[in-house]
């Protein structure tokens, strides 16, 4: 039940605010330095030691994770599999720590590269 | 099952749920869905693989054939995905016939205008020289 909304507020941050960023990224590199660098100002910009964007964008990263992981959860609900209440609440906390572990996993990665 | 099976007389002629229309929708969603999964992954997994995210570094990756492909695909199928998405919900709680037509459309439209905005980005990095 809490995944299954999960999925939809996710999946409608992930349209918005996921493909609205991705469309003004590609936008920013395709526009030389000086708009990537507004870009990443934006991106490192800091309101008082809290880094705005950067929480935005752990928060999308995570969006898309838990989406992709109750996504798979939801094809294999579409085959008709899965239902007993054991092993679809097994699942459905399966796929909340997968995509916690996997936000972590990836910005512990990408803030050790750009160091 | 077939619908004729399952349906009242009433049910069969409007076949419908809340979406008013058929499968179709229904299935694009679940096989976009799978495209996205192999896009997805790619995706974050070329963010991983680059040695760094510097406008340079992240033009020659999408000037590439290899990166460009890919995220041509990904805009693509991630807007038509996002649009199938939302209009989920829409129709789930936007109960009125004229809003609901006003929703769909201005969420066709955003879907379409931001589609096209990456498709060009792209394209210029893609067709554009490597600085």
């Amino acid at each position: 039940m809490a995944v299954s909304i999960l999925h939809r507020v996710t999946g409608v941050a992930l349209s918005f605010a996921g493909l609205g960023i991705l469309a003004w990224w590609l936008f920013a590199i395709s526009g030389g330095p000086d708009a990537y660098g507004n870009f990443e100002a934006v991106v490192n910009y800091r309101f008082y030691q809290v880094p705005l964007a950067l929480i935005v964008l752990v928060g999308l990263t995570w969006s898309f994770f838990q989406h992709l992981l109750s996504g798979i959860r939801h094809l294999v609900m579409d085959t008709g599999a899965a239902f007993e209440l054991g092993i679809n609440k097994t699942f459905a906390i399966l796929t909340i720590v997968g995509s916690v572990v996997l936000t972590a996993a990836l910005w512990v990665f990408l803030l050790g590269v750009a160091k | 099952m077939s619908l004729g099976d399952s349906a009242t007389p009433l049910g069969r002629v409007r076949g419908l749920g809340s979406a008013h229309h058929g499968g179709e929708h229904w299935l694009t969603e679940r096989v976009t869905s799978i495209a996205l999964l192999f896009l997805g992954t790619w995706f974050i997994a070329s963010l991983l693989l680059l040695p760094k995210l510097d406008q340079r570094t992240l033009i020659e990756w999408l000037h590439a054939p290899s990166g460009a492909i890919p995220m041509a695909l990904l805009i693509i199928v991630g807007f038509r995905h996002a649009l199938d998405g939302v209009k989920v919900v829409v129709d789930d709680y936007v109960h009125e016939e004229g809003s609901r037509f006003a929703w769909n459309t201005l969420l066709l439209f955003l879907a379409v205008g931001g589609g096209a905005i990456a498709l060009f980005a792209l394209a210029r990095i893609a067709f554009g020289a490597v600085a």
